[in-house]
């Protein structure tokens, strides 16, 4: 039995545990049928030319965890930015676990979606939001049909949040495959100041497939940053689906930073719903193996007088394959848009390879759009400036590195998690440069 | 001149009704409509063409009939009825013409209402003319001095009975029958078109030149290109195109082979201006062309193309850099205007060693058209040093129209440099009024701009095609800036 077939079966057995009488169950059922006529995306689609699911499909992933698991705090510490403190919402095997989590209802909330789709007082919240931006493709209905965990963030009018939230996903490896499908809301309501940490994390090496969605709702001149690390196991593989809509004059940065994994996938998408709009995505992917990295992005520039920014740079060594496909739409009424868009890459490996394709599609005139693509190899001369100055091959390779990632590590506004990923760059490079950049 | 206002120009280019748009009445030799294997076989003995080529057309319209229309251009249009095109007319006076006074008078006001006069262009040009008028060569000239060199240059059904055993070993071999919808198509039924070949270290003296014309009412043009370039030669072609107006839409679907041996080099250059229909979006050719060129050894082919006409226009000139050191260019302009469509561009794929690609696009888009640009630049794991460059520039006039930009880079070669730099923008007030302060008026501005926006593609073209092209520009823009 195709995976398909397995999920399409198994959403009867779902019904059972879910109150089939509330009005998201009609978006279920709905959602159900969609992904049974689109299924799971081909090569043959546009969007998905470079990257194939079949290696990951043809595990038997159970779709339903049943044990319970405790993970000890101890184990588990150092994939949380633990110097910091935060609030936490901590997932084992797509279960939410109290006693690792921090939440809050104080002032704001930051729970869970289980609570936030079944309490009759989101009610309000849920018919307006939930599902109101994730497009019908078949992955995300996928992931819609089977909604039910997840993480719920909801920030009131004027409310600057004092730590950042995690969000991390465990899973431990008691089934043998594992399929995790979560599904998470977040609404950051006028003037409000959100800071999200983002991680899903294998802790075995069983098979793992993590179908997300994320819907984003910035309200006027919010400001939200979200940082998704991507560090996980060989075989662990990550579709991430996520969805900004945006009001007048609000701020969103997605900061991806992708460093292991069988096959990642990011689909995120900027909807530009209002004029002065900021929306900004950049990031790092530094991968070798077998490893398979897909940036999909699109900003959808609707309003006039918005801008956009996009800096994705790619580090690919082994037999690793990039990918990175930008869209960048201008809809007539977009005049003064300023959108920019730049990928830089470094192959390292003659058996790495990487699939770039920039797309720009403009309809209004007095626009500013650009996007610059690169692909090359570290600069010669400086690599003997470095070597000539005694500093070994490996650790110059390395600086030259930290330097071409600079961009986007400059506007890490955590300093802790800026250190983080500095450490786990440094690891992934097997050096140890003694300073923090 | 009293107040000159934007409004003025756009109403003027409303108006302006398409320079080339008459309609010759020669008798021409149509067949009936539609197509199937008798009329594949009909076109292939009308031709007295050998068995060998009847059989690679029947070959050809067998995979066609499997194949689907492809949908994956940005360009929305009513599918053409391919049953309900003729697929061959020849223009009727027969037999050919030793001096270019037997030529049948009205034919040759066709001509001259193209400017390309033959006498003049013999004369003057020093440009050897291989007219085709609705498929069928009718005359080509200069043919002796180039004889003299070795050159062969002639039509493609010519060339099939004279030298079948050049046409046999390359023809195809760019573009394969199968390799697309409209390339089986052309090669079932393709009723003529040029060939040339250039010996062993020959520098063509001359720029070689056909000109395509679609006349007749509901045929298609189907025309084969097939440019052979020994080792150590040179060779430069234009081709230049125009149709008469007509309300219905016409098919133009034609293929281009370039084969650049050995440490050879051919430049080919092209100034497209089919009827683009008219202000409304009626009426127009539909122009689904398959250009492509192989490079051996440290060989060099350029494609130099100036867009403006045709309703739809799918097209993408390609280098396959085989031989190492082998070099690829890529020159375009694309202006649309009206309801016209453009989705052009190229792909280079690099095979062999140090080999490079340059690629320079510069799209115009005007009224309510739709200009993409859609490339690819493919360097595979044995290509090592591969360079690329590309730059895609965009300039709208108007808020109803569109420009797009679909690059596609793969890299599977550590030592590849790729650069691929795209933007969109519109004509400056700041550069039309610097231009008004000093006394040139709007729609001057306008064409200097453009001029220079367009420069360096411009700079690549042969020195007569220059001066025709950056009219071109003129017309089909002007007073098109809002």
């Amino acid at each position: 039995m195709s995976l398909k077939e397995k999920l399409v079966s198994s959403f009867m057995a779902f019904e059972d545990t879910v109150d089939v009488h509330s009005s998201i169950h009609d978006i279920r059922t709905e959602a159900i049928k969609t992904f049974e006529v689109e299924g799971f995306p081909t090569k043959k689609l546009e969007d998905w030319k470079y990257t194939s699911l079949n290696s990951v499909l043809k595990q038997d992933y159970s779709v339903f965890p049943k044990n319970e698991n405790a993970l000890e705090f101890k184990d588990i510490k150092k994939y949380f930015i633990h110097e910091i403190d935060s609030y936490k919402i901590i997932f084992i095997d797509g279960k939410y676990s109290s006693h690792l989590s921090q939440t809050t209802h104080d002032g704001l909330d930051v729970c869970l979606m289980s609570a936030a789709l079944t309490k009759p007082k989101y009610k309000v919240i849920i018919d307006n939001y939930f599902n109101k931006i994730a497009s019908k493709d078949g992955l995300s209905s996928l992931n819609t049909a089977f909604s039910q965990e997840g993480a719920y963030i909801n920030i009131p009018k004027h409310k600057v949040v004092d730590k950042p939230i995690q969000i991390i996903h465990f899973s431990t490896g008691n089934e043998a495959a594992v399929m995790l499908q979560p599904r998470n809301l977040i609404i950051v309501n006028e003037n409000a100041h959100v800071q999200i940490i983002e991680r899903h994390q294998s802790l075995t090496d069983n098979p793992v497939l993590t179908n997300s969605v994320t819907e984003i709702f910035t309200n006027k001149r919010a400001i939200v940053d979200y940082y998704k690390i991507q560090n996980d196991k060989q075989s662990a593989s990550l579709i991430d689906n996520t969805y900004v809509n945006q009001k007048q004059e609000s701020l969103a940065k997605v900061h991806t930073f992708s460093f292991g994994g069988k096959l990642t996938r990011n689909n995120l998408n900027f909807y530009q719903n209002g004029e002065r709009i900021d929306s900004t995505m950049k990031g790092i992917t530094i991968i070798g193996d077998k490893q398979h990295v897909d940036h999909n992005t699109l900003v959808h520039h609707i309003e006039p007088n918005c801008e956009s920014h996009q800096d994705y740079k790619g580090i690919f060594d082994d037999n690793a394959t990039g990918v990175f496909n930008g869209k960048v739409v201008v809809e007539k009424l977009a005049q003064k848009t300023n959108a920019f868009q730049a990928n830089n890459n470094i192959l390292m490996s003659d058996k790495a390879s990487i699939n770039t394709k920039p797309q720009l599609e403009i309809f209004a005139d007095d626009v500013k759009c650009s996007h610059g693509c690169t692909i090359g190899q570290l600069d010669e001369s400086a690599m003997f400036y470095l070597r000539s100055r005694g500093i070994p091959e490996k650790e110059a390779r390395a600086l030259l590195m930290f330097a071409f990632s600079n961009n986007v590590m400059d506007s890490v506004k955590i300093p802790e998690l800026k250190n983080r990923i500095t450490s786990i760059i440094a690891k992934k490079l097997g050096v140890n440069l003694g300073f923090d950049l | 001149m009293s107040k000159y206002t934007e409004d003025d120009l756009r109403e003027e280019l409303k108006t302006k009704e398409y320079e080339y748009g008459f309609y010759t009445d020669i008798e021409s030799e149509t067949f009936p409509v539609g197509l199937n294997e008798e009329i594949v076989i009909a076109i292939s003995k009308k031709k007295e063409e050998p068995e060998w080529m009847t059989q690679w057309r029947l070959e050809a319209f067998k995979v066609w009939k499997e194949m689907e229309e492809p949908e994956w251009a940005n360009v929305h249009y009513q599918k053409p009825d391919f049953q309900g095109i003729s697929y061959y007319s020849a223009p009727n006076s027969k037999p050919k013409y030793d001096s270019i006074d037997e030529v049948d008078p009205e034919l040759l006001a066709t001509f001259e209402k193209l400017g390309i006069s033959l006498d003049e262009q013999k004369k003057l040009a020093g440009v050897a003319m291989d007219v085709v008028v609705d498929s069928v060569s009718v005359a080509t000239t200069f043919k002796k001095t180039l004889g003299e060199k070795g050159i062969i240059f002639m039509s493609i059904s010519e060339a099939i009975k004279e030298h079948p055993e050049l046409v046999r070993k390359h023809l195809g071999t760019v573009v394969p029958q199968k390799d697309n919808f409209y390339a089986a198509l052309n090669s079932a039924v393709f009723s003529d078109g040029s060939f040339c070949y250039i010996p062993k270290g020959v520098r063509c003296p001359m720029e070689l030149s056909t000109y395509f014309r679609i006349n007749q009412a509901g045929t298609g043009q189907f025309e084969r290109t097939l440019v052979i370039a020994d080792e150590g030669s040179y060779v430069s072609y234009l081709e230049g195109c125009t149709a008469p107006s007509r309300d219905e839409n016409q098919l133009h679907a034609a293929v281009v082979e370039l084969i650049a041996l050995d440490d050879a080099e051919i430049k080919y250059s092209t100034v497209q201006n089919w009827y683009p229909g008219n202000a409304e979006g009626k009426g127009g050719v539909f122009n689904f062309v398959t250009k492509r060129g192989l490079c051996e050894k440290n060989a060099k082919i350029s494609w130099t193309q100036v867009e403006t006409g045709s309703a739809v226009t799918w097209k993408y000139p390609s280098c396959v850099l085989k031989g190492d050191n082998s070099v690829g260019e890529f020159y375009s302009i694309a202006v649309t205007n009206n309801y016209q469509q453009a989705d052009t561009g190229t792909k280079m794929i690099h095979l062999g060693k140090n080999t490079k690609s340059t690629i320079i696009s510069k799209g115009i888009s005007a009224g309510k058209s739709q200009n993409s640009y859609r490339g690819l630049v493919q360097i595979n794991s044995r290509a090592e040093n591969a360079r690329n460059f590309s730059q895609c520039d965009s300039l709208l006039m108007g808020n109803e129209c569109g420009a797009h930009t679909f690059p596609y880079i793969e890299a599977k070669n550590k030592s590849a440099m790729i650069e691929h730099e795209a933007t969109t923008s519109k004509i400056g007030e700041d550069q039309i009024f610097y231009c008004n302060q000093r006394g040139i008026d709007t729609e001057k501005a306008i064409a200097l701009i453009v001029n220079g926006f367009s420069k360096e593609v411009l700079n690549k073209l042969p020195m007569e095609f220059a001066v025709e092209a950056q009219k071109l520009l003129e017309i089909s823009l002007e007073g098109s800036v809002g």
